[in-house]
């Protein structure tokens, strides 16, 4: 089918670029609108075109920081809206818009979705958090949800976020026994940015990695982008290069993945669950969001009248966390070692439970790469040590922050200033 | 160990910056011709959506690298159609064009993001070759459009600085006039070479979501397009120092993060910031060099360049 489609672009492709001789000697071409559900007039803020709510409907809008076609963190975001839709029915409206640059721009297209008359508006980049929290002063009938923030203001507006480091523990498990069976001892980890979030699950997979294989001992390349196809396939190869058989990647495409399958090793992908379509044979587990069921309760609570602008920051037995060839109904890839499926199983039917969580990973003894003891024994590192918050307004500071690179991370390894 | 790393850093190098090499050598023949072409980074993001949609429509790579160079191609002609015959500013048109390519290709591509596996071209190690230490995994153990850049650099330098055809292709961006006195169809040759150029575009996108970055995912190319135009200047005009000028680059790319093994840089992390940014400094760097019409005359830049040709007119 999609075939079919294809033949039909070529045509219009042709088309397309006939069409666009009558647009060339124009200079500045508008950008491509972004797009939204609802297909009616309304005010243009920016370029952007605000969509419109539709009467008797509970309206639901989000904003994204990326494209749909990213393939990553805004694909499984705009899954998740979908999920909600399916999930409500009637009772909500939804309305998107992709591409939303981050900083003042971003102000003016919350306020204007508040005026519009949109009931809730889920806003999913860090950098959004400033302006949501701006605008949701100025709305308090309207219900504010940030993702991946740490403001909130006890009434209409709340923030979200997930534990994935407890996923990234069990998909570091994989990496490790794999890594053993091949008689390797060498993992492979792309970071984004040296934030505590990405140090978080940096450190859940080593973490995890050393509990299947002791030895091993895990490479990290940073490379200062969320999203950059090039240097996220190059970040592989270096790994690779140096010795990895298995890459990991904290970043949002499924380059490496594809790099692991033609050195015929093994890759980890993130983000959505179709990271590992590019190459299902080296691909070991992915874990990834899945913000459907979070979007459909926190809606709910909504309708209810018992949304609370609360810090949310759920686990994975909120249902909204998944890893690739575990969950239910799905069976795991073809190169995760049989000796390691029970084990991860088990720990993940504990997670689905709630017997087992983030805190239960980050519990000492924990040491850090150079062989200091970070977390003594007993100690379980809180919710601000996790997200490392410092001078936070309603919140502890952290004491044991998240500046640390655990044990198995390789011994001369820093975190860069 | 120090070998090593050189040596994976050279072949990562020559990989990745095969794409920018057959854009800048398109230009560059666009260039030496007297017409300038900004819109490297459209046709590009066209070719190197082309390129994926039809190898995933059809299961031809082969036949996807053809689409592509015929989409970079008629791009370029509609460059030529505005710069050439109507005259128009050739900076406003190049730029025009990247626009309608990136936005363009954001549309067509919308349906094949969540395409993850579309037949790419092959890798092929050139038997006992490729075995050999050093040159072996630098030179000899890539994908085959690797290969066709390294054989056209060199090509591209013999088209144009010894044969007959080159030598008029030098002449209309020099001194248009008096190649018109001397019989040759100026217009008709710039049209040829600048629709030349747009194939190699399209070629260095097709290179892109084939081969170096197999994927298609929206503005893939992230400025590659741009570094191009701007090595076109670094080269001088001159596809040999291009090849290095682009393998550079790829090895620049590739640079932080590969160091990241290295002791020293261990020690100096946020060296990787820094790093990063400096292709694009680079080509600023190279702008504001170029910018300057002296300097330009100093570094070799045709002297015809970005002016249309009118017979009636007195030459340059």
């Amino acid at each position: 089918m999609r075939t079919q489609k294809w033949s039909a672009v070529g045509v219009l492709l042709i088309v397309a670029l006939v069409f666009g001789a009558c647009v060339v000697p124009q200079p500045g071409v508008p950008p491509a609108a972004p797009q939204a559900e609802a297909p009616a007039p309304a005010p243009a803020v920016g370029g952007v075109q605000i969509p419109e709510p539709v009467d008797g409907k509970f309206n639901v809008a989000f904003v994204y920081v990326g494209p749909i076609g990213d393939g990553g963190w805004t694909y499984a975001h705009n899954e998740g809206r979908l999920y909600l839709e399916q999930a409500l029915g009637d009772v909500v409206h939804t309305a998107y818009l992709e591409s939303v640059p981050e900083g003042a721009d971003a102000e003016r297209v919350i306020r204007n979705l508040a005026r519009a008359g949109f009931d809730a508006i889920f806003t999913t980049s860090f950098g959004f958090m400033d302006p949501t929290a701006t605008v949701a002063e100025e709305f308090p009938d309207v219900y504010f949800v940030h993702i991946s923030g740490f403001k909130r203001n006890d009434t209409n507006f709340a923030n979200l976020f997930g534990a994935m480091e407890s996923m990234k523990y069990l998909a570091g498990m994989i990496a490790g026994a794999r890594a053993q069976a091949d008689g390797g001892n060498r993992i492979g980890y792309i970071a984004p940015f040296p934030i505590p979030e990405v140090i978080r699950h940096l450190n859940a997979t080593a973490m995890g990695m050393r509990r299947t294989c002791p030895d091993c001992l895990m490479d990290v390349r940073w490379i200062f982008t969320w999203f950059d196809p090039d240097k996220e396939r190059q970040a592989a190869e270096s790994l690779f290069d140096a010795g990895a058989d298995v890459v990991i990647t904290g970043a949002d495409t499924p380059g490496p993945v594809q790099v692991a399958g033609e050195r015929g090793k093994w890759g980890i992908g993130y983000d959505s669950r179709n990271a590992c379509d590019v190459d299902p044979e080296h691909c070991l587990t992915v874990p990834y969001w899945e913000w459907g069921p979070e979007y459909t309760r926190l809606v709910q609570s909504m309708l209810d009248g018992t949304f609370v602008g609360a810090d949310i920051y759920f686990d994975v037995d909120s249902g909204s966390l998944g890893l690739l060839g575990f969950m239910e109904g799905q069976t795991p890839q073809p190169g995760v070692p049989a000796e390691v499926i029970p084990t991860v199983e088990e720990l993940l039917a504990k997670m689905l439970s709630g017997e087992m969580n983030r805190f239960t990973i980050f519990t000492g003894p924990i040491r850090d790469n150079k062989g200091n003891e970070i977390v003594p024994a007993g100690v379980t590192l809180t919710q601000s040590d996790l997200e490392g918050l410092q001078g936070i307004p309603g919140r502890e500071d952290c004491t044991i922050c998240m500046n640390w690179l655990a044990e198995g991370i390789v011994p001369d390894a820093e975190i860069p200033q | 160990m120090e070998l090593a790393f050189l040596v994976t850093l050279l072949a990562a190098g020559i990989r990745s910056g095969t794409a920018i090499l057959f854009a800048t050598i398109g230009e560059i023949f666009a260039e030496r011709s007297g017409v300038l072409n900004l819109g490297i980074e459209g046709m590009m993001l066209m070719g190197a959506v082309s390129a994926y949609g039809v190898a995933f429509a059809t299961g031809n790579p082969w036949l996807g690298l053809g689409v592509a160079m015929a989409v970079g191609g008629l791009m370029a002609l509609l460059h030529g159609m505005v710069t050439i015959s109507l005259r128009a500013d050739q900076v406003v048109s190049g730029l025009a064009l990247t626009f309608l390519g990136s936005g363009l290709s954001a549309v067509l591509g919308a349906p094949l993001v969540e395409v993850r596996n579309a037949p790419r071209l092959p890798v092929f190690p050139i038997p006992v070759l490729a075995d050999l230490p050093i040159l072996g995994p630098i030179f000899f153990n890539h994908n085959v459009i690797v290969y066709l850049g390294l054989v056209m650099a060199p090509l591209a330098w013999w088209y144009i600085h010894r044969t007959r055809p080159g030598m008029e292709l030098r002449a209309i961006g020099e001194y248009p006039a008096a190649a018109d006195v001397l019989g040759i169809n100026v217009n008709r040759q710039r049209y040829a070479y600048v629709v030349f150029g747009g194939v190699m575009a399209g070629l260095g996108g097709a290179a892109l979501s084939l081969a170096i970055t197999p994927l298609w995912i929206e503005d893939m190319t992230a400025g590659q397009g741009w570094i191009a135009v701007g090595l076109v200047i670094f080269a001088s005009w001159d596809p040999l120092r291009a090849a290095l000028g682009s393998y550079l680059f790829g090895a620049i790319r590739r640079l932080p993060l590969d160091s990241q093994n290295l002791p020293f840089f261990l020690a100096y992390p946020q060296l990787g910031y820094f790093m990063n940014m400096l292709p694009y400094l680079f080509v600023i760097l190279l702008m504001l060099i170029s910018a300057r019409s002296e300097m330009r005359r100093r570094i070799g830049a045709p002297a015809a360049l970005g002016q249309p040709y009118v017979r009636e007119e007195r030459g340059v």
